[in-house]
């Protein structure tokens, strides 16, 4: 973006609901330049030097971990992983505790995924620096809807007007298909939702989305579809019959897919279960933007803590006027 | 010795009241009557004179948690907040299931306020609350239960529930039902909806309080046996006791002031502290809930006082226990219904006293000769800060906390004598 007078001024990203379009269009645009540091032989700059991320991760996690890894490194910035297994918590230690315990190493931001929703905001509360939150129970997960969204936008541009894009699976649990639907309406895309009735949230006919029980139905000229990830627990909590089932009347097919646009992409968060929510002609297949999605996940997320870590630097700058 | 609260304002007429030997003598218009020699003057100024509440549901928290609460701080709450007697719940540790955990808890009561607050322990209805067998009933009347209840861990079987009726009905002891459908919703955080999908929470409908209340309710047309169902949440529990009613079940039923007050939008932000079981609903529910205490279907008001330490409710929404305190914003809470003119100052005597002794058969100040000398004098119009600093109880975990709260008790006499 060119203009001069747009100022970040967040201190934390917790959920897409505090962004506004022009935050987003900022975050994307950063995150496109980062994506070319990304493809160089030495894929590393100083932009971040001297600064300290703190990945606390209770809940696990590879891929979000790595992803915000490989970010930090790549601008400079140091980073340390602090792990639910190698933590105080398993000790008993309250969130609380552990988030002041972090804070006193002065940290310019902490990225943490819980299983509790609200958890990120919860630290945000208490803690002066920095907070991303990297996924927090079923409530949000905003890097992965921005790093879904900058998939898209290398296709579509950044006006997603007039897109019709599809989010299958378990809805009601899924802190990626919540941010996403902020994000992608805001953007300006038509967001159906398909999941059977057992995998939809309280209030979702409230939601801007459209609820589609069918998954032909809505699949039928999507311009994207998003794969949700099935919990294999969904099942033993009685919320589905059984995974074959689920498979025969959920996954997305190339058949299924053959409803979609000719040049319909496809999404999905990962880890994918093969075979149950996605096929493997689908993963694999010409329309796939999986791989697409952890190299935009990098840039993302180098987009995130650059905005967060370096805030106050344009206010803090030193005056040498008069 | 006789003494005379002169002046006083009691159902918008200034009245003196006269009281001898913890009894009163009689309440007269103010200044028609001659003091008697000797007696002692207390200048109420035109405060407002009511009975002493009754409190049918709190939690002390004693024996066995006793850094949220104890019978002491509980009935200090209580005092404070218009309280002259209080029915506390059996969830304590070890469980109110015998004859030893009654009398300890009313020996503290006794040794700490021998004048009142009063308290009134409730049995366990199974023992250790688990749902299984009967607690000895009969041996926790004898020491001093007025009540039966499971509360928090509600009798899921409707057999054993019949049995706990019936059994307790030959005792003459009302059994209370905290009505939740422990399945329906299991590890729920607040009540089920379109803010609770947003939040990404797990929610419980309305009907899984409603159908236990359903059950409750046919039970006890059946058995003929009475039965009280605990703070009620929501506008559908409201009907199926409207439906109930009708029938001539003798169903009796409470409300509590956050219900009152509140809705499921206090829950925004994660706020553990809006966090409390039967979960806040919609407005539409707070709004059926102050009609049904208007007309009778709630003939009882609560407060499930249950204290939590801050570390406790200090975590994430869904790590937080459930609960309320209550016994000292129970008054200023509903006084603003009166000052709004949604209820009448009577109602809320009704509802805070007379109600809750009648259905619980016990003692209460009609303002009669010879009615027992507890009551209170109440500033309506004090402001005060709710905190730590200003709350009685051992614990502040209130959706109120930081808030202004217009009205106070100032001062409150039990058995004829002052408390403060």
């Amino acid at each position: 973006m060119n203009d001069n007078r747009y100022q970040w001024t967040h201190k934390d990203l917790l959920d897409i609901s505090q962004l506004s379009r022009e935050d987003v269009l900022h975050i994307l645009d950063v995150a496109a330049s980062f994506q070319e540091i990304n493809q160089r032989p030495v894929k590393k700059v100083p932009t971040l030097k001297g600064k300290t991320v703190i990945l606390f991760f209770v809940e696990n996690s590879t891929r979000t971990k790595t992803s915000f890894d490989v970010a930090g490194k790549r601008l400079s910035a140091d980073t340390y992983s602090l792990a639910k297994s190698g933590s105080s918590l398993n000790k008993g230690e309250s969130l609380k505790d552990t988030a002041l315990t972090l804070q006193a190493m002065s940290p310019d931001v902490i990225v943490i995924r819980h299983p509790s929703s609200g958890a990120a905001r919860f630290l945000a509360e208490r803690l002066p620096c920095g907070i991303v939150n990297g996924g927090d129970g079923w409530h949000a997960h905003p890097t992965q809807a921005l790093l879904d969204s900058l998939t898209l936008s290398r296709h579509w541009g950044t006006d997603f007007n007039g897109r019709v894009v599809t989010i299958l699976g378990d809805i009601a649990h899924s802190r990626v298909a919540r941010s996403n639907v902020h994000l992608l309406t805001l953007l300006g895309a038509r967001v159906r939702l398909c999941a059977p009735r057992t995998l939809l949230p309280a209030g979702v006919h409230n939601w801007p989305a459209e609820v589609v029980a069918d998954p032909d139905a809505a699949v039928r000229d999507s311009d994207a579809v998003m794969c949700l990830r099935l919990q294999l627990e969904r099942q033993q909590a009685g919320l589905l019959p059984d995974l074959t089932e689920y498979s025969r009347r959920y996954c997305l097919t190339p058949a299924r897919l053959d409803k979609a646009r000719p040049d319909a992409l496809v999404l999905h968060p990962g880890p994918m279960n093969r075979g149950l929510e996605i096929a493997d002609a689908v993963a694999d297949g010409p329309h796939s933007r999986v791989l697409d999605q952890v190299s935009s996940g990098v840039a993302t997320r180098m987009a995130v803590l650059y905005l967060l870590a370096t805030r106050n630097e344009g206010a803090a700058a030193p005056q040498h006027g008069d | 010795m006789t003494l005379c609260i002169k002046n006083a304002r009691h159902l918008d007429a200034p009245v003196d009241l006269l009281v001898r030997d913890g009894r009163v003598l009689t309440m007269t218009p103010a200044g028609h009557q001659p003091l008697p020699e000797g007696c002692e003057v207390f200048e109420a100024d035109g405060l407002l004179l009511m009975p002493s509440f009754i409190d049918v549901h709190a939690h002390f928290r004693d024996p066995g948690y006793e850094y949220k609460e104890d019978v002491v701080t509980g009935l200090a709450a209580a005092a404070h907040g218009g309280f002259g007697a209080v029915m506390c719940m059996a969830n304590t540790r070890p469980v109110n299931d015998t004859a030893a955990v009654t009398r300890y808890m009313l020996e503290k009561a006794r040794t700490a306020w021998p004048h009142g607050p009063r308290l009134y322990p409730v049995a366990a209805a199974t023992v250790g609350l688990a749902g299984q067998e009967l607690a000895p009933l009969g041996e926790l009347k004898d020491a001093g239960c007025v009540a039966v209840s499971n509360d928090g861990c509600p009798v899921s079987s409707a057999e054993m529930m019949r049995r706990v009726m019936e059994y307790a009905a030959d005792l003459g002891m009302v059994v209370m039902d905290h009505c939740e459908d422990p399945d329906l919703a299991r590890g729920w955080v607040m009540n089920e909806g379109e803010l609770s999908g947003e939040l990404g929470v797990k929610g419980q409908p309305a009907a899984g309080e409603a159908v236990q209340v359903a059950r409750d309710a046919m039970l006890s047309e059946y058995l003929d046996i009475p039965i009280h169902i605990s703070h009620v949440s929501s506008a559908l529990s409201v009907d199926v006791l409207r439906w109930a009613r009708a029938r001539g079940v003798k169903v009796t039923a409470e409300t509590c002031p956050h219900y009152l007050m509140l809705d499921e939008s206090a829950l925004r932000g994660y706020n553990a502290n809006a966090k409390v079981s039967p979960p806040l609903r919609r407005p539409e529910d707070r709004e059926a809930l102050r009609q049904a205490v208007r007309d009778g279907i709630l003939g009882v008001l609560s407060t499930d006082h249950a204290p939590h330490a801050l570390h406790e409710k200090e975590r994430t929404l869904d790590e937080a226990p459930k609960g309320f305190t209550g016994l000292d914003l129970a008054l200023p809470l509903t006084w603003r219904l009166v000052r709004e003119g949604i209820w009448d100052e009577a109602l809320l005597h009704q509802r805070w006293c007379y109600g809750p002794a009648e259905i619980f058969g016990l003692p209460c100040n009609r303002f009669e000769p010879g009615d027992p000398a507890d009551f209170f004098l109440f500033d309506p119009e004090t402001e005060w800060t709710v905190s730590p600093e200003t709350l009685y109880s051992k614990s502040a975990n209130t959706p109120f906390l930081g808030e202004t709260m217009r009205g106070r008790v100032r001062h409150h006499w039990c058995d004829g004598v002052q408390l403060f």
